[in-house]
């Protein structure tokens, strides 16, 4: 696979968000160039099930849910819309190896791996922090490992995603452009959990 | 902030969501067999009831589906949904 | 008489913990777990300022929220004014002061932290005295997720404020238990200090806790989304209105009483009780055992309750049923009330009255329950003859009140009230419990109040000293008069009078106006009704209500991968949409005026290059995508062959300009198309409006890859240079890369895809490769271009260079008003399709009105001169006498490098029919002239798009 060697969108604010961060409590960082492919396709045609014995894993049809195929990830983002995700410079591979199986069916494969970056926040206060500015009901007995949301992240738009783990994970998903608004906010929500205020 | 029942995603704050305004106005078939008044009708005139009203919303920030739904226009009740593609029928 | 006033033993205040404290520069001592009002009452302190339109001097008259005088301004430890005495929380070296009505904001910054937190639970207990005790351990039982919100420091409400017994013990020691099990449940979350001040659509409810003044933020507001929610708000006990019933000494019974058990603080040493109702007996009993001399108890009523009147004999407090207090006098504070002689079947009371000493007066007119969030959740009140308050009729959906908000009179009935409510709300969630096991209390028998609105004075006749609002000084007079004009909606009246207008909406005098209203037109009073209650429940520092949203994070801001560039170049940002734009990029100490004309020459004679990131670009795919763009543009994009671009105009369906881009045709099924900057979510959600709604069956996916694409743009003359020299391997000349073709290519090293389009006349290119090369290639364009002096450009010269070209940028140039035929654009309509998006309208009489704006250029007749841009344009040098026809305005302008000279672009009345005319436009205070010209002014023939 590919290394990507450019700049990711949080990477001038990678020391912000170690600093913010506090071990054990909360902790903050990018994750950055993940493989991110946006797929649309009718899921009730025989494509859907031609994507999903090619993933290894039948496509999430259920709102709001996430199926872990094989080392890709794929997040269910509306009723025909799907983001496949994975490590680092895999987008081709992936484009093409769905696009293979959409086998000239009606559908949409598109490499948006630059169109949105990772932000993880870890941590048992996880939860709270983004419920500092999102407004998603993130307790477990809703929003368990797996699940994910489109949703608004301080009056920004983001998609959450709830890692497995025994740990608190979240990924939080944000449009490149709007990244820095968001580490920005970050630092500033986390600095109740011990990282000195950013804001003076 | 009312709490507006996505068909997808259930229920979510209303922030989340773009208005658009009375459903049920369908794009005339051939809008140039309409005469002015009617199409100047269809493009500028809409009902606007104290109470129950038929209405489309876009889930914006969460899977960008249009849908409607009726909302009681005195309390902000919303009380009933339809599905997504019946809008403009 | 330091904390004289204070009992030795009482109270849940912390005498270990002396706090110091000055009010109105005097210092005093108060203890931790006071409120500044109790510590004030504690030194002997009862004024605490002057009435806001009397004058009058005013004291404490309530222990809680309802308070209407006691008004304070904290100097210290920061400014905050319209604070009431009762429900400020004293700290050490706290700084107040009295304020007759009216605070000063803070000069200085608020250095405090203010934040929001979201939350969900199945069940909301607004309230944390016996019913929301009860409701919130019969609800947490069953497993819910429970939230229970007090304004008070700390959970028990009545029980800590009343000295009363449950199970042979003291009631605040039951609450002590019920909070330690509550802590047991992991799914229940206790916030104290905090108050639901507004109860909106769905059960979301928003509370402001106020954490302290050392707490890293210092008060939090709550958004709170809840399934089911229990309103144990309590209730407000109501004053009796008579001459002279707001001095200093005049005191809520009930308040006396919390203010004896919560902190061990006696009002004075001689009161008189005023009641209509059983309650205030409790005061009178507790306070004369307390060593206040109890001077007598004033019932309205005919006859005194057995047990009252019993344990009042016990203590030799005197009785005086069937009387009431006619008026009160004294320097400042009461002296002196008199008492008269009032049947209930009289009018007014007997002429002849009793004069008793005294330095406090006991008030209770009953008990209203606090329904402002039931109210608020559109829940309807009746009007309870019984206990003459207005009580929740109808429940809202998943909404109960409970206790004495529900207008539960006794700690028992609190109790089961609020287990009942519970248990039901936790069976709402799906849940079932039993309700809880509960304390018995010894409540005695209530027995019915005497609901009295009004004592008439035999000296006051109009009323002028019978208050009804205190903090607005609204008299019964000022009702007289309200009614005189003839007013009868409390609505209209309450405008009138400002009644229930003040910092406590009337929480004390809401219902006591109604009932004067009543009284006075003869009515009922369930007719008169009240105001509408609306949020904030109690006042909300609008620093608390914004948040965190303020300064770097008030709105989000977009960025692009080469802002830091853009930056450390010192480049102003300009603004469009959330974008941060370079505007310009000044060398040395150039103006804006200087660097855009260098910008301008840079790219009209060498080659320049801007940050065009922010365009919107949607991936569009299906193999329905030809129809449906053809729809949707005015243009026809069907016909677009595959490796080329076509501009593009958007009309909504009134014919209107909506948004303008380019298409490109990136395969046989799939286009990509770019939208104006600050259009393009709209775009996308107008775009899937149409597909999702009316065109379903249309094969077309969209895909928003705004961010995912870094975009740059390469300008000028020698940009085919520049581009050679860091894409090797691409064909650009002419013949291989014609204008409005586009090509895959490495560029600097990276895939890239490149446009020929050009938005300033000149060759151009515009490159795009993900967004983490976008710095990169940037630098790579910069360092390629360097011996040909390549010149960063801004938004600015950006919109200079095309408006020189004529072309109009969607937004400025337009405004909704204006079709492509007023742009003159008509060559970008298509005639040969059956419809599209504003077809039908371009027949409307009055789109196709011949005399509409057209866009023309101006150019003023001092080339020196550029005009303001919004200018409005007249006809005359001289301004006719009113009204003046207006011909159109100015919507840009410029002054032009290549042209010498400024230049605009204009919306003109049958503009194109007035080319060579003279108008002129309004300049500063005059107006000066400038000639109608075609709106192209440079390169009428297109001979430099291709270098």
């Amino acid at each position: 696979m590919a290394e990507i060697r450019g700049e990711s969108p949080l990477a001038p604010r990678a020391k912000l968000l170690a600093e913010a961060s506090v071990p054990d409590v909360l902790e903050l960082g990018e994750i950055p160039f993940l493989t991110q492919v946006a797929l649309r396709l009718d899921p009730e045609g025989a494509e859907a099930a031609r994507v999903g014995a090619a993933l290894g894993a039948p496509l999430p049809l259920a709102p709001g849910t996430s199926v872990v195929a094989g080392d890709l990830l794929v997040l269910w983002m509306g009723p025909d819309e799907w983001l496949v995700m994975g490590e680092q410079g895999r987008a081709p591979e992936v484009v093409s190896a769905l696009t293979r199986s959409l086998e000239g069916e009606h559908g949409a494969v598109v490499d948006v791996s630059g169109q949105r970056t990772t932000l993880e926040v870890a941590g048992p206060r996880a939860e709270e922090f983004l419920n500092k500015g999102c407004p998603l009901d993130l307790h477990p007995f809703s929003f368990g490992p797996g699940r994910c949301a489109q949703t608004l992240l301080a009056r920004t738009e983001v998609a959450l995603l709830r890692r497995h783990g025994t740990t608190p994970v979240f990924w939080v998903l944000v449009r490149s452009s709007f990244a820095r608004h968001l580490a920005g906010w970050a630092a500033d929500a986390a600095a109740e959990y011990g990282a000195r205020d950013t804001l003076a | 902030m009312m709490s507006i029942p996505c068909p997808w995603c259930g229920p979510r704050d209303e922030i989340e969501f773009h208005y658009g305004g009375q459903a049920g106005v369908a794009y005339p078939q051939d809008p140039h067999t309409l005469t002015d008044e009617d199409w100047a009708q269809f493009l500028f005139f809409r009902d606007n009831p104290r109470g129950a009203f038929g209405e489309r919303w876009l889930h914006a920030a969460g899977c960008r589906r249009w849908f409607s739904l009726r909302r009681d226009t005195v309390t902000n009740r919303i009380l009933d949904r339809h599905d997504t593609r019946t809008v403009g029928q | 008489m330091n904390n004289g006033y204070r009992l030795r033993a009482r109270g849940r205040i912390d005498r270990d913990r002396p706090l110091h404290f000055t009010f109105d520069g005097r210092e005093y001592q108060g203890y931790e777990g006071d409120t500044l009002a109790s510590a004030l009452l504690a030194n002997g302190v009862h004024q605490v300022a002057t009435s806001i339109k009397h004058g009058r001097p005013r004291g404490i008259m309530a222990a809680g929220a309802e308070e209407p005088n006691a008004l304070v301004q904290i100097d210290e430890p920061f400014p905050e004014p319209m604070q009431t005495a009762t429900t400020v929380r004293l700290t050490d070296r706290l700084a107040a002061s009295g304020l007759p009505g009216r605070g000063r904001l803070a000069a200085e910054k608020d250095p405090a932290r203010y934040d929001t937190m979201h939350a969900h639970c199945d069940v909301l207990v607004v309230g944390a005295g016996p019913a929301g005790l009860a409701a919130a351990l019969t609800a947490a039982r069953s497993g819910a997720r429970v939230i229970v919100a007090e304004t008070d420091t700390e959970f028990g409400g009545a029980l800590l404020g009343t000295g009363e017994q449950l199970d042979g013990a003291p009631a605040h020691a039951w609450a002590r238990q019920a909070v330690a099990e509550l802590d047991e449940h992991p799914e229940v979350r206790k916030l104290t200090g905090t108050t639901v001040f507004g109860h909106y659509e769905d059960n979301y409810l928003v509370a402001v806790e106020h954490r302290g003044e050392d707490a890293f933020t210092r008060q939090r507001v709550w958004r709170i989304r809840a399934r089911e929610v229990v309103h144990a708000t309590g209730a407000h006990e109501r004053p009796l209105i008579f001459a002279g019933n707001d001095r200093p000494g005049i005191l809520l019974a009930g308040a006396a009483r919390t203010y004896l058990h919560r902190y061990g603080v006696v009002p004075g040493e001689r009161a008189v009780v005023f009641t209509t109702n059983d309650s205030a007996y409790a005061a009178a009993v507790d306070l004369h055992d307390a060593g206040v001399e109890i001077a007598t108890v004033v019932d309205a009523r005919g006859s005194v309750p057995p047990h009252w009147e019993s344990l009042c004999a016990e203590r030799g407090i005197t009785l005086m049923p069937g009387t009431a207090v006619v008026t009160s006098s004294g320097p400042g504070r009461v002296s002196q009330v008199r008492v008269a002689q009032w049947w209930q079947e009289e009018e007014r009371p007997g002429a002849e009255h009793t004069r008793i000493d005294c330095d406090t007066l006991l008030v209770s007119g009953g008990w209203n329950p606090a329904v402002h969030l039931h109210s608020q959740a559109r829940g309807a009140l009746r009007f309870s003859e019984d206990l003459g308050a207005f009580v929740p009729d109808q429940n809202p959906r998943s909404v109960r009140s409970a206790g004495a908000a529900a207008g539960v009179l006794t700690t028992s009935a609190c109790l089961s009230s609020g287990s009942e409510a519970g248990r039901k709300a936790a069976r709402a969630c799906g849940l079932e419990t039993e309700t809880a096991e509960l304390p018995r209390a010894a409540s005695p028998p209530v027995r019915p109040g005497r609901t009295v609105w009004l004592v008439p004075s035999p000296t006051d006749s109009t009323g002028d000293t019978q208050y009804v609002d205190l903090a607005r000084d609204a008299t019964v007079a000022d009702i007289r008069r309200a009614l005189g004009a003839g007013m009868e909606s409390v609505e209209h009246i309450k405008r009138y009078t400002t009644l229930g207008t003040a910092h406590d909406q009337g929480k004390t005098s809401g219902t006591l106006a109604s009932g004067v209203i009543t009284e006075l037109l003869g009515r009922s009073t369930g007719e008169i009704g009240t105001t509408t209650f609306r949020a904030p429940y109690t006042p909300v520092a609008f620093a608390a209500l914004a948040g965190r949203e303020r300064g770097d994070l008030y709105d989000p801001v977009r960025v692009t991968s080469v802002h830091d560039w853009h930056v450390d170049q010192g480049a102003p940002f300009e603004n469009v949409g959330q974008w941060k734009r370079p505007w310009y990029y000044p060398h040395g100490g150039e103006d804006m005026e200087a660097a855009v004309l260098r910008e301008c020459r840079a790219v009209r004679e060498g080659v320049g290059l801007q940050d065009v990131s922010t365009l919107g670009k949607i991936d569009v795919q299906g193999p329905d995508a030809a129809e449906f763009l053809d729809l949707v543009y005015t243009n026809k994009m069907s016909t677009l062959k595959v490796g080329r671009i076509r501009y593009g105009l958007m009309c909504t369906a009134d014919g209107m300009v909506f948004d303008d881009g380019t298409v490109a045709r990136t395969g046989e099924h799939r286009y990509l198309v770019t939208t104006t900057s600050g259009g393009a979510a709209g775009v996308l959600q107008w775009l899937e409006d149409w597909l999702q709604t009316e065109w379903s069956h249309l094969r077309v996916h969209l895909t928003s890859v705004t961010d995912h694409w870094a975009t740059i743009a390469l300008a000028g003359p020698r940009s085919r240079e520049v581009l050679s020299r860091v894409a090797p391997d691409m064909e650009l000349e002419q013949e291989d890369f014609p204008f409005m073709a586009w090509r895959d290519g490495t560029v600097a090293g990276h895939g890239a895809r490149v446009f020929r389009i050009s938005f300033s006349g000149e060759l151009a290119y515009e490159i795009s490769v993900p967004w983490w090369y976008g710095r990169e290639v940037w630098e790579a364009l910069v360092a390629a271009g360097a011996p040909l002096g390549i010149t960063p450009y801004g938004t600015e010269t950006m919109h200079v260079l095309r408006a020189e070209k004529g072309l109009p940028i969607v937004g400025q140039d337009t405004d909704g008003t204006v079709t492509p035929y007023d742009l003159g654009m008509g060559w970008a309509v298509s005639k040969k399709k059956e419809d599209f998006l504003g077809k039908r309208s371009f027949s409307r009489a009055d789109t196709a009105r011949t005399d509409r704006k057209q866009l023309v250029g101006l150019l003023p007749a001092d080339p020196d001169l550029v005009l303001a841009e919004g200018a409005q344009l007249v006809e005359e040098a001289e301004l006719p006498e009113p009204p003046v026809p207006m011909l159109g305005h100015v919507t840009s302008s410029y002054r032009s490098a290549v042209l010498e000279r400024g230049f605009a672009l204009a919306m003109v009345d049958a503009g194109r029919d007035r080319i060579g005319d003279t108008v002129h436009a309004t300049y500063g205070g005059r107006l000066v002239a400038a000639t109608i010209t075609d709106h192209v002014f440079y390169d009428k023939e297109g001979a430099r798009r291709d270098g």
